[in-house]
Protein backbone atom coordinates (compact mmCIF):
# COMPACT_ATOMS: atom_id res chain seq x y z
CA UNK A 1 0.00 0.00 0.00
CA UNK A 2 2.71 1.95 -0.81
CA UNK A 3 0.55 3.28 -3.65
CA UNK A 4 -1.92 4.54 -0.90
CA UNK A 5 0.57 7.27 0.31
CA UNK A 6 1.62 8.35 -2.95
CA UNK A 7 -1.57 8.86 -3.89
CA UNK A 8 -2.95 10.23 -0.95
CA UNK A 9 -0.80 13.02 -1.29
CA UNK A 10 -1.25 13.77 -4.49
CA UNK A 11 -4.55 13.90 -4.26
CA UNK A 12 -4.75 16.15 -0.84
CA UNK A 13 -1.72 17.90 -1.69
CA UNK A 14 -2.93 19.13 -5.06
CA UNK A 15 -6.74 20.08 -3.64
CA UNK A 16 -5.35 21.88 -0.72
CA UNK A 17 -2.73 24.02 -3.14
CA UNK A 18 -5.67 24.87 -5.30
CA UNK A 19 -7.09 26.08 -2.37
CA UNK A 20 -4.83 27.91 -0.03
CA UNK A 21 -2.13 29.57 -2.63
CA UNK A 22 -4.93 31.65 -4.71
CA UNK A 23 -6.25 32.56 -1.05
CA UNK A 24 -2.93 33.16 0.31
CA UNK A 25 -1.38 34.88 -2.95
CA UNK A 26 -3.75 36.55 -4.62
CA UNK A 27 -4.27 40.17 -4.53
CA UNK A 28 -5.97 41.31 -7.13
CA UNK A 29 -8.87 39.85 -9.16
CA UNK A 30 -8.95 38.38 -12.70
CA UNK A 31 -10.51 41.17 -15.25
CA UNK A 32 -9.91 38.67 -18.85
CA UNK A 33 -13.63 38.23 -19.27
CA UNK A 34 -13.11 34.91 -21.17
CA UNK A 35 -10.97 33.50 -18.32
CA UNK A 36 -13.71 34.80 -15.64
CA UNK A 37 -16.57 33.08 -17.47
CA UNK A 38 -14.74 29.65 -18.11
CA UNK A 39 -14.07 29.45 -14.14
CA UNK A 40 -17.65 30.11 -13.49
CA UNK A 41 -18.84 27.60 -16.15
CA UNK A 42 -16.44 24.83 -14.66
CA UNK A 43 -18.20 23.86 -11.36
CA UNK A 44 -21.32 22.75 -13.49
CA UNK A 45 -18.96 20.95 -16.50
CA UNK A 46 -17.22 18.91 -13.66
CA UNK A 47 -20.21 17.86 -12.22
CA UNK A 48 -21.98 17.49 -15.07
CA UNK A 49 -19.26 14.74 -16.55
CA UNK A 50 -18.94 13.02 -13.63
CA UNK A 51 -22.47 12.61 -13.19
CA UNK A 52 -23.51 11.21 -16.55
CA UNK A 53 -23.17 8.64 -17.70
CA UNK A 54 -22.24 6.78 -14.60
CA UNK A 55 -25.78 7.76 -12.52
CA UNK A 56 -26.61 5.14 -14.91
CA UNK A 57 -24.61 2.54 -13.09
CA UNK A 58 -24.75 3.73 -9.87
CA UNK A 59 -26.28 1.33 -8.10
CA UNK A 60 -25.00 -1.37 -10.29
CA UNK A 61 -28.85 -2.08 -12.02
CA UNK A 62 -29.88 0.49 -14.37
CA UNK A 63 -33.65 0.54 -13.40
CA UNK A 64 -33.13 1.18 -10.09
CA UNK A 65 -30.57 3.83 -11.10
CA UNK A 66 -33.00 5.81 -13.42
CA UNK A 67 -35.51 5.49 -10.78
CA UNK A 68 -33.70 7.33 -8.07
CA UNK A 69 -31.63 9.88 -10.78
CA UNK A 70 -35.45 10.80 -12.16
CA UNK A 71 -36.91 11.41 -8.53
CA UNK A 72 -33.78 13.14 -7.92
CA UNK A 73 -34.05 15.46 -11.14
CA UNK A 74 -37.58 16.14 -10.01
CA UNK A 75 -36.99 16.79 -6.41
CA UNK A 76 -33.91 19.18 -7.60
CA UNK A 77 -35.97 20.64 -10.03
CA UNK A 78 -38.14 21.69 -7.45
CA UNK A 79 -34.95 23.46 -5.59
CA UNK A 80 -34.77 20.95 -2.71
CA UNK A 81 -31.57 20.92 -0.73
CA UNK A 82 -28.83 18.63 -1.60
CA UNK A 83 -29.12 16.29 1.65
CA UNK A 84 -32.97 15.80 0.24
CA UNK A 85 -32.24 15.39 -2.92
CA UNK A 86 -29.47 12.78 -1.95
CA UNK A 87 -31.71 10.84 0.49
CA UNK A 88 -35.05 10.63 -2.52
CA UNK A 89 -32.38 9.26 -5.08
CA UNK A 90 -31.51 6.71 -2.49
CA UNK A 91 -35.25 5.72 -1.72
CA UNK A 92 -36.17 5.75 -5.77
CA UNK A 93 -33.22 3.28 -6.40
CA UNK A 94 -34.15 1.32 -3.22
CA UNK A 95 -37.83 0.81 -3.72
CA UNK A 96 -37.04 -0.09 -6.77
CA UNK A 97 -34.58 -2.79 -6.04
CA UNK A 98 -37.33 -3.52 -3.57
CA UNK A 99 -39.91 -4.47 -6.20
CA UNK A 100 -37.18 -6.33 -8.67
CA UNK A 101 -36.18 -8.27 -5.63
CA UNK A 102 -39.90 -9.29 -4.51
CA UNK A 103 -40.97 -9.99 -8.32
CA UNK A 104 -37.64 -11.36 -9.59
CA UNK B 1 -15.70 33.88 20.95
CA UNK B 2 -18.52 35.49 19.79
CA UNK B 3 -17.65 35.40 16.05
CA UNK B 4 -16.58 32.11 16.29
CA UNK B 5 -19.67 31.15 17.77
CA UNK B 6 -21.74 32.47 15.34
CA UNK B 7 -19.56 30.74 12.18
CA UNK B 8 -20.19 27.44 14.43
CA UNK B 9 -23.84 28.17 14.35
CA UNK B 10 -23.91 29.01 10.49
CA UNK B 11 -22.00 25.48 9.60
CA UNK B 12 -24.51 22.89 11.53
CA UNK B 13 -26.72 22.61 8.49
CA UNK B 14 -23.59 22.30 6.11
CA UNK B 15 -22.19 19.44 8.50
CA UNK B 16 -25.45 17.76 8.39
CA UNK B 17 -25.28 17.90 4.44
CA UNK B 18 -21.89 16.75 4.60
CA UNK B 19 -22.66 13.71 7.00
CA UNK B 20 -24.69 12.13 4.99
CA UNK B 21 -22.84 11.97 1.76
CA UNK B 22 -19.53 11.55 3.21
CA UNK B 23 -21.46 8.30 4.74
CA UNK B 24 -21.93 7.31 1.42
CA UNK B 25 -18.55 7.74 0.15
CA UNK B 26 -17.09 6.05 3.16
CA UNK B 27 -19.82 3.02 1.67
CA UNK B 28 -18.26 3.73 -1.33
CA UNK B 29 -14.79 3.60 -0.49
CA UNK B 30 -15.32 -0.21 1.02
CA UNK B 31 -16.71 -1.51 -1.52
CA UNK B 32 -13.97 -0.42 -4.18
CA UNK B 33 -11.39 -2.66 -1.79
CA UNK B 34 -9.78 0.45 0.66
CA UNK B 35 -9.96 0.03 4.28
CA UNK B 36 -12.11 1.83 6.81
CA UNK B 37 -9.31 4.58 8.27
CA UNK B 38 -7.79 4.92 4.15
CA UNK B 39 -11.04 6.47 3.21
CA UNK B 40 -11.15 8.36 6.69
CA UNK B 41 -7.73 9.93 6.04
CA UNK B 42 -8.79 10.60 2.63
CA UNK B 43 -11.72 12.83 4.13
CA UNK B 44 -9.98 14.09 6.65
CA UNK B 45 -7.11 15.29 4.37
CA UNK B 46 -9.24 16.21 1.22
CA UNK B 47 -12.15 17.97 1.85
CA UNK B 48 -13.87 17.76 -0.88
CA UNK B 49 -16.69 15.16 -2.50
CA UNK B 50 -16.16 15.04 -6.36
CA UNK B 51 -12.29 15.27 -6.07
CA UNK B 52 -12.47 12.06 -3.67
CA UNK B 53 -15.17 10.45 -5.75
CA UNK B 54 -13.15 10.57 -8.55
CA UNK B 55 -9.72 10.02 -6.91
CA UNK B 56 -10.85 6.19 -5.26
CA UNK B 57 -11.58 5.52 -8.65
CA UNK B 58 -8.19 6.41 -9.96
CA UNK B 59 -6.63 4.73 -6.73
CA UNK B 60 -8.08 1.32 -7.67
CA UNK B 61 -5.45 0.45 -10.63
CA UNK B 62 -1.70 1.16 -9.63
CA UNK B 63 0.55 4.31 -11.24
CA UNK B 64 -2.01 6.65 -12.27
CA UNK B 65 -0.11 9.81 -10.52
CA UNK B 66 -0.20 11.76 -13.63
CA UNK B 67 -4.04 10.89 -14.28
CA UNK B 68 -4.58 11.39 -10.39
CA UNK B 69 -2.93 14.88 -10.43
CA UNK B 70 -4.99 15.87 -13.91
CA UNK B 71 -8.17 14.93 -13.03
CA UNK B 72 -7.42 16.30 -9.37
CA UNK B 73 -6.73 19.38 -10.79
CA UNK B 74 -9.38 20.01 -13.39
CA UNK B 75 -11.96 19.24 -10.83
CA UNK B 76 -10.99 21.30 -7.89
CA UNK B 77 -10.08 24.32 -10.39
CA UNK B 78 -13.23 25.90 -9.05
CA UNK B 79 -11.83 26.45 -6.19
CA UNK B 80 -9.32 28.00 -6.41
CA UNK B 81 -11.84 30.83 -7.91
CA UNK B 82 -13.77 30.57 -5.20
CA UNK B 83 -10.35 31.39 -2.96
CA UNK B 84 -9.80 34.73 -5.35
CA UNK B 85 -13.29 35.44 -4.36
CA UNK B 86 -12.89 35.18 -1.00
CA UNK B 87 -9.45 36.69 -0.47
CA UNK B 88 -11.33 40.21 -1.98
CA UNK B 89 -13.59 40.01 0.82
CA UNK B 90 -11.70 38.78 4.16
CA UNK B 91 -11.29 41.48 6.66
CA UNK B 92 -7.47 43.13 6.84
CA UNK B 93 -6.49 40.76 10.17
CA UNK B 94 -7.20 37.95 7.76
CA UNK B 95 -3.87 37.39 6.64
CA UNK B 96 -0.82 35.24 6.44
CA UNK B 97 -1.04 32.24 8.18
CA UNK B 98 -4.30 32.39 8.89
CA UNK B 99 -4.65 32.12 5.09
CA UNK B 100 -2.75 29.28 4.68
CA UNK B 101 -4.44 27.28 7.60
CA UNK B 102 -8.15 28.25 6.54
CA UNK B 103 -7.76 28.08 2.96
CA UNK B 104 -7.69 23.72 3.60
CA UNK B 105 -11.35 24.60 4.11
CA UNK B 106 -12.72 26.30 1.19
CA UNK B 107 -15.30 23.87 -0.17
CA UNK B 108 -18.58 25.22 -2.76
CA UNK B 109 -20.71 24.90 0.89
CA UNK B 110 -18.32 27.09 2.95
CA UNK B 111 -17.60 29.31 -0.09
CA UNK B 112 -21.29 29.84 0.07
CA UNK B 113 -21.68 30.52 3.28
CA UNK B 114 -18.67 32.66 3.79
CA UNK B 115 -19.56 34.74 0.69
CA UNK B 116 -22.86 35.93 2.70
CA UNK B 117 -20.63 37.96 4.77
CA UNK B 118 -19.91 42.06 4.60
CA UNK B 119 -16.42 40.95 6.17
CA UNK B 120 -15.21 37.65 6.18
CA UNK B 121 -13.40 37.57 9.64
CA UNK B 122 -10.68 35.04 10.71
CA UNK B 123 -12.15 33.78 13.91
CA UNK B 124 -16.04 33.84 12.10
CA UNK B 125 -14.56 31.22 9.45
CA UNK B 126 -12.64 28.91 11.72
CA UNK B 127 -15.78 28.36 13.22
CA UNK B 128 -17.97 27.72 9.94
CA UNK B 129 -15.39 25.38 9.37
CA UNK B 130 -15.44 23.07 12.06
CA UNK B 131 -18.76 21.52 11.61
CA UNK B 132 -18.34 20.96 7.86
CA UNK B 133 -15.05 19.27 8.61
CA UNK B 134 -16.34 16.90 11.09
CA UNK B 135 -19.09 16.27 9.87
CA UNK B 136 -17.30 14.68 6.55
CA UNK B 137 -15.07 13.03 8.73
CA UNK B 138 -17.27 11.20 11.09
CA UNK B 139 -19.81 10.31 8.08
CA UNK B 140 -16.99 8.93 6.16
CA UNK B 141 -15.82 6.75 9.76
CA UNK B 142 -19.31 5.26 9.86
CA UNK B 143 -19.87 4.81 6.18
CA UNK B 144 -16.85 2.43 6.53
CA UNK B 145 -17.54 0.68 9.58
CA UNK B 146 -21.13 -0.41 8.88
CA UNK B 147 -20.55 -0.41 5.10
CA UNK B 148 -19.53 -4.13 6.03
CA UNK B 149 -22.46 -4.68 7.53
CA UNK B 150 -25.33 -3.23 6.01
CA UNK B 151 -27.30 -5.84 3.64
CA UNK B 152 -26.19 -5.44 -0.11
CA UNK B 153 -29.48 -3.68 -1.53
CA UNK B 154 -29.03 -0.90 0.93
CA UNK B 155 -25.35 -0.17 -0.03
CA UNK B 156 -26.51 -0.13 -3.57
CA UNK B 157 -29.17 2.13 -2.76
CA UNK B 158 -26.64 4.68 -0.87
CA UNK B 159 -23.83 4.46 -3.81
CA UNK B 160 -26.74 7.51 -5.77
CA UNK B 161 -26.59 9.29 -3.19
CA UNK B 162 -23.68 11.75 -4.19
CA UNK B 163 -24.78 11.63 -7.50
CA UNK B 164 -27.93 12.93 -6.43
CA UNK B 165 -26.35 15.82 -4.49
CA UNK B 166 -24.62 16.65 -7.84
CA UNK B 167 -28.17 16.99 -9.66
CA UNK B 168 -28.99 19.17 -6.77
CA UNK B 169 -26.32 21.79 -7.37
CA UNK B 170 -26.45 21.84 -10.64
CA UNK B 171 -29.92 21.62 -11.66
CA UNK B 172 -30.91 24.71 -9.71
CA UNK B 173 -28.89 27.34 -11.49
CA UNK B 174 -29.55 25.75 -15.25
CA UNK B 175 -32.94 26.40 -14.34
CA UNK B 176 -32.67 29.83 -14.08
CA UNK B 177 -29.75 30.04 -16.25
CA UNK B 178 -29.68 28.94 -20.13
CA UNK B 179 -25.68 29.40 -20.99
CA UNK B 180 -25.47 26.72 -17.46
CA UNK B 181 -27.76 24.50 -19.11
CA UNK B 182 -25.88 24.48 -22.05
CA UNK B 183 -22.87 23.90 -21.02
CA UNK B 184 -24.03 20.98 -18.27
CA UNK B 185 -25.48 19.52 -21.88
CA UNK B 186 -22.72 19.66 -23.45
CA UNK B 187 -20.50 18.32 -21.15
CA UNK B 188 -23.18 15.39 -20.30
CA UNK B 189 -23.14 14.36 -23.67
CA UNK B 190 -19.73 14.68 -24.60
CA UNK B 191 -18.80 12.33 -21.57
CA UNK B 192 -20.93 10.04 -22.97
CA UNK B 193 -19.59 9.65 -25.69
CA UNK B 194 -16.50 8.91 -24.31
CA UNK B 195 -17.86 6.06 -22.48
CA UNK B 196 -19.67 4.41 -25.14
CA UNK B 197 -17.68 4.90 -28.39
CA UNK B 198 -15.08 3.00 -29.33
CA UNK B 199 -11.35 3.71 -28.53
CA UNK B 200 -12.18 7.23 -27.09
CA UNK B 201 -13.69 4.39 -24.42
CA UNK B 202 -10.29 3.29 -23.84
CA UNK B 203 -9.33 6.32 -21.97
CA UNK B 204 -9.43 6.55 -18.49
CA UNK B 205 -12.05 8.42 -16.98
CA UNK B 206 -9.67 10.79 -14.70
CA UNK B 207 -8.88 12.10 -17.80
CA UNK B 208 -12.08 12.11 -19.82
CA UNK B 209 -13.62 14.04 -17.14
CA UNK B 210 -11.33 17.04 -17.21
CA UNK B 211 -11.39 17.15 -21.00
CA UNK B 212 -15.02 16.89 -21.50
CA UNK B 213 -15.51 19.43 -18.64
CA UNK B 214 -12.92 21.74 -20.04
CA UNK B 215 -13.88 21.66 -23.50
CA UNK B 216 -17.92 22.17 -22.60
CA UNK B 217 -16.83 25.34 -20.23
CA UNK B 218 -14.59 26.58 -22.97
CA UNK B 219 -17.84 26.04 -25.65
CA UNK B 220 -19.85 27.68 -22.92
CA UNK B 221 -17.25 30.65 -22.38
CA UNK B 222 -17.05 31.40 -26.10
CA UNK B 223 -20.47 31.31 -26.68
CA UNK B 224 -21.80 32.92 -23.44
CA UNK B 225 -18.99 35.12 -21.62
CA UNK B 226 -20.57 36.42 -18.41
CA UNK B 227 -20.96 40.05 -18.16
CA UNK B 228 -18.16 41.12 -15.44
CA UNK B 229 -20.15 44.16 -14.54
CA UNK B 230 -22.47 41.59 -12.53
CA UNK B 231 -20.40 40.26 -10.06
CA UNK B 232 -21.32 38.10 -7.27
CA UNK B 233 -24.95 37.09 -8.89
CA UNK B 234 -22.93 33.71 -9.74
CA UNK B 235 -23.75 31.95 -6.71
Amino acid sequence: MNDFLIYLIILSGSTYLIRALPFALFKRTIENKFVRSFLSYIPYSVLAAMTLPAIFYSTGNVASSFAGLILGCIFAYKGKGLTLVALVSCLGAFATELIIMLLG
Amino acid sequence: MKLFLRGLRAGVPIGLGYLSVSFTFGIMAISLGFEWWQAVIISALTLTSAGQLAGISIMVNPMQYITMLISQLTINVRYSFMSVSLSQRVSPSFKGIKRWLLGFFITDEIFAVASTEKRIEPKFFLGLCVMPWIGWTLGTLVGGLIGNVLPPIIISSLCIAIYGMFLAIIIPPAKKSRPILIVICIAGILHCLFYYLPILREIPSGISISVCAILAAIIGALLFPIDTSKEGSDR
